[in-house]
């Protein structure tokens, strides 16, 4: 008994050292290192990120502002000047359509129906969609860490309680309660105590993307927590005395960690097609702020004549979230103490 | 507009021309025996609501009603502005006024049956007049409380007799109306669908989805808002006025609902329908006006887009941000949004061209004069920098409609270069209109449309900007900028009595008053916009009446 408890201590029990004498953590790495696709995946996500992170660069370079109109705009294309909402010339002369992609340095990606720059807007927008997605997951896994903690090692009532209120979330399909939370408190400023949030805040999707995807991590967590509970190394700590909140911090919490970091690319992924589909349908992101969802609700209606306006910002969501997928898979598969390198 | 396009649109005047002298030329007889028949098969996003005429309120029925419902007088199934004129209906002639302008007798024509049936009467009359406050019709309040007894009746709709209002005299056949004080625009108000007589018998609650027998030429048979709505020819139905309700061509007309404008667009190039209601997506306009342009009809409308700012909220409560506003808009960027030129015109002013009072003038441009050249941004920025109001939050709310939403994005995005914090909402179109007309919402700036109910100034500058119609807190409140100013409202006044005996004096009067209001900007006009019919190749000889729009009984399909 008295050998055990410095052990759990120290160093995580249930992710052991390896045969090569690696502790998880570098074992880990190096898997990941070795894995094609996850190398493929972090470096599309990093090339994704950073792109969004230098928007106000190729703005800046193309002249546009992606948040306001330029319906009556003229931009260069191959020496000449040319209005970037085109009016037709054919027939009755019906319609006035925004200028396609020039592949050039401005208006790469053609004009949306404000005659605004699409490719600033997609880089602006993935701004704010990467930025959602990782607040609400650091949220969600911050929530889901206390409450499948508290609730697996406490148990008896404490665990009911919060398992029933888990049961209550989880029995609601996550976009309806999304979308009814977000209908609910964008329709006015909602207010915290002495903060006040306005309905066009990004805190707002953030918050309620947060909450919808507690209880998919908290019960994982509560389940391994309530297994680590009767395990010998937390047992022994107990015996000895140790407090609650050192026994939590050092044995549990470590030992938790990597189901949470598991969770993360997934919950990513989730994040940004929750938020997509809730700005898609005007309740997430609000004008003239953009998000990838955002612009694809202003490429909606010109599916038709400039599909590029739509397609581009899905295009995106689809690296992105495809890219976090393989790169969850192969993060679960490096922090699988089972799995075996080839 | 290129040469290219004005070939295409003289091209296309010149076929409907031929195709209009065609049907003058040719006895409507001989056109009848070759061309009745079939079906007519139309598309909509959405049902329009209610089917009862008395209650509803939409231009997707009141197109309909002209050929199912008739009134004491009607407006001519013409085309164009031939369209507004007024031609007696069910009534034989209509009446030259008595009593000082108050009192107007109405001959009942006879022979007349009701598509059940049951014979046209007096009573009929004077219970469908009763029936428009029994059911609390939208514009009992506007448009029919001029007539004696109707003070009660909207106190107590259920028990409404309109007594000393509406007479009825079987034995001459008569129905004698009289009124509180003269009113110019009386036979107006009697010849939209609110005024349609129905059978005596019908209920005296909104129907709903449940046909009620009319005397037009089609009845209503099935309709199911979610599915369809079916007419067919009225076996009851005799020609009495070839302008007043001509029969029609086709045998039945199906109203489909359900498609997206995309679907209803395709649904008309492949054939599978013959009309679209809602206007072409804006997409898919360069295509159906390249390769459909023989399919469509492009017509103006006497309506406007319009900006309306809440006189009553910061910032808009100051005239000098409102000016600003007025001054600011790119009237050419919101045309391009609407479709273009071919499809819209810039406007300043509230009355729309060709409209009874109109004259052109635009004071919010670069260089003042008749018509509007560009945005004076300079100006507008000086105006709100000595209104102290720069960097207040502003919402504009639209609807979620395709060209609404960008209106009000495109609005956010001027009032961003002014200096203020704004930003759009935009709320489902089945609420927007009500939302944006309660006070308690506190909407600062809205994006609205209005079509006029019938050929008077007083529709728009009367209706819109009145202080009677402004009711705070209610959702039927027209007057969205809550603008009242008592001075204007007694010219109103003055203008509406001149107009019994004097309607060009009026007129000039009212044209005054367009101008005052601009002066006052409660609202920034946007544009006029013009309507696009886009119609299968198998229909003919369409009609389009500048008060009621598509005349579907002159049409055919075969």
């Amino acid at each position: 008994m008295t050998d055990a408890a410095p052990a759990s201590s120290e160093m995580p029990a249930a992710v052991p050292e390896n045969k090569d004498g690696r502790g998880p953590w570098a074992t880990a790495l190096r898997r990941l290192r070795r894995s094609r696709a996850a190398i493929v995946s972090a470096l599309i996500l990093a090339l994704i990120v950073l792109a969004c992170a230098l928007a106000p660069l190729y703005a800046g370079l193309a002249g546009s502002d992606p948040f306001r109109s330029n319906l009556g705009g003229k931009i260069m294309v191959e020496g000449k000047r040319v209005p970037v909402m085109q009016p037709s010339t054919t027939g009755l002369g019906l319609g006035v359509t925004p200028i396609g992609p020039t592949w050039g340095t401005a208006y790469m990606l053609g004009a949306d129906t404000q005659g605004r720059d699409v490719a600033a807007r997609l880089l602006y927008g993935g701004r704010n969609s990467l930025f959602i997605a990782a607040s609400a997951t650091a949220i969600c896994l911050v929530l889901a860490a206390f409450v499948g903690i508290v609730a697996g090692f406490a148990g008896g009532v404490v665990d009911m309680v919060l398992s029933r209120i888990l049961d209550v979330l989880w029995a609601f399909p996550v976009y309806l309660l999304a979308i009814s939370l977000s209908i609910v408190l964008l329709n006015s400023s909602f207010t915290l105590g002495p903060v006040t949030i306005t309905s066009g805040s990004l805190i707002l999707p953030i918050g309620i993307i947060g909450v919808i995807y507690v209880p998919y991590v908290a019960r994982p967590v509560r389940s391994k927590v309530l297994t680590l509970r009767q395990s010998e190394f937390v047992l022994a700590s107990i015996g000895l005395g140790m407090p609650v909140s050192r026994i939590l911090t050092r044995d549990i919490l470590p030992n938790v960690i990597p189901t949470l970091i598991v969770f993360v690319p997934i919950l990513l992924a989730l994040s940004i097609v929750t938020e997509s589909a809730l700005s898609f349908l005007s309740i997430g992101v609000q004008p003239p702020d953009a998000s990838w969802g955002t612009i694809i609700q202003d490429g909606q209606s010109l599916l038709y004549s400039r599909p590029t306006v739509a397609l581009a910002p899905g295009i995106a969501i689809v690296l992105t979230v495809l890219a976090l997928n393989v790169l969850g898979d192969c993060l679960r598969d490096a922090l699988d103490p089972r799995f075996k390198l080839g | 507009m290129n040469g290219k396009t004005l070939v295409t649109l003289l091209a296309a005047g010149l076929t409907l021309a031929s195709t209009t002298s065609l049907v003058s030329a040719q006895s409507r007889a001989e056109l009848m025996a070759a061309h009745r028949g079939g079906t007519l098969k139309l598309v909509a996003r959405a049902a329009g609501g209610t089917i009862d005429p008395h209650v509803n309120y939409t231009l997707q029925y009141w197109q309909l009603y002209q050929s199912v419902y008739d009134g004491l007088v009607a407006f001519q199934k013409g085309d164009g502005i031939d369209g507004t004129v007024l031609v007696p209906d069910l009534a034989e002639a209509i009446p030259e006024a008595t009593n000082d302008g108050k009192t107007y007798v109405f001959k009942l024509r006879s022979g007349i049956k009701f598509s059940d049936g049951t014979d046209l009467g007096v009573d009929d009359v004077v219970a469908s007049f009763q029936r428009i406050f029994k059911v609390s019709s939208p514009t009992s309040g506007t448009f029919y409380n001029g007539i004696v007894g109707a003070d009660a009746c909207i106190a107590d709709p259920a028990t409404c007799t309109l007594d000393g209002g509406v007479i009825s005299d079987a034995a001459a056949g008569t129905v004698t109306i009289n009124l509180v004080a003269p009113d110019p625009e009386f036979f107006f108000k009697i010849a939209v669908p609110h005024a349609s007589i129905l059978p005596a018998e019908a209920p005296t609650t909104d129907v709903g989805v449940a046909p009620i027998a009319g005397t037009g030429a089609y009845m209503f048979t099935t309709y199911n808002p979610n599915e369809s709505l079916v007419m067919v020819r009225n076996p009851n139905f005799t020609e009495w006025s070839e302008k007043a309700q001509p029969d029609g061509f086709v045998d039945s007309i199906e109203f489909g609902f359900g498609l997206t404008d995309e679907g209803e667009v395709t649904a008309v190039q492949n054939g599978q329908a013959d009309w679209m209601f809602d206007q072409p997506p804006t997409d898919r306009l360069a295509e159906i006006g390249t390769n459909y342009a023989d399919q469509v009809h492009v017509n103006p409308l006497t309506a406007f887009w319009y900006a309306p700012m809440n006189v009553n909220l910061a910032p808009f409560n100051d005239v000098r941000v409102r000016q600003a506003l007025n001054y600011a808009i790119d009237r050419d960027a919101l045309v391009g949004i609407f479709g273009g030129q071919v499809l819209a015109q810039p406007v300043c002013q509230i009355l729309p061209p060709g409209f009874p009072g109109h004259e052109d003038f635009c004071t919010y441009t670069t260089d003042p004069g008749t018509v509007w050249s560009a945005p004076d941004l300079e100006k507008a920025k000086a105006l709100v920098e000595e209104s102290g109001t720069k960097g207040q939050t502003v919402t504009v709310i639209s609807d979620d409609t395709a060209v609404s939403r960008e209106v009000g994005t495109y609005l956010a995005s001027v009032l961003s270069d002014l200096g203020y914090d704004a930003s759009v909402k935009a709320i489902s179109a089945n609420i927007q209109f009500t939302y944006i007309q309660n006070t308690n919402n506190n909407v600062q700036i809205s994006v609205s449309q209005w079509y006029q109910d019938y050929p008077a100034a007083s529709n728009f500058l009367n209706v819109l900007l009145s202080c009677a119609s402004f009711h705070p807190g209610s959702d039927s409140s027209v007057n969205i900028a809550g603008f009242c100013d008592k001075d204007i409202d007694a010219r109103m006044q003055a203008a509406m009595a001149q107009a019994v005996t004097d309607p060009e004096g009026a007129n000039v009067e009212w044209a005054k008053i367009d101008r005052a209001m601009m002066d006052a900007a409660p609202m920034a006009p946007l544009f006029t916009p013009k309507h696009v019919d886009f119609l299968s190749k198998r229909v003919q000889n369409f009609t389009f009446s500048n008060q009621f729009q598509w005349v579907m009984a002159l049409s055919w399909v075969q």
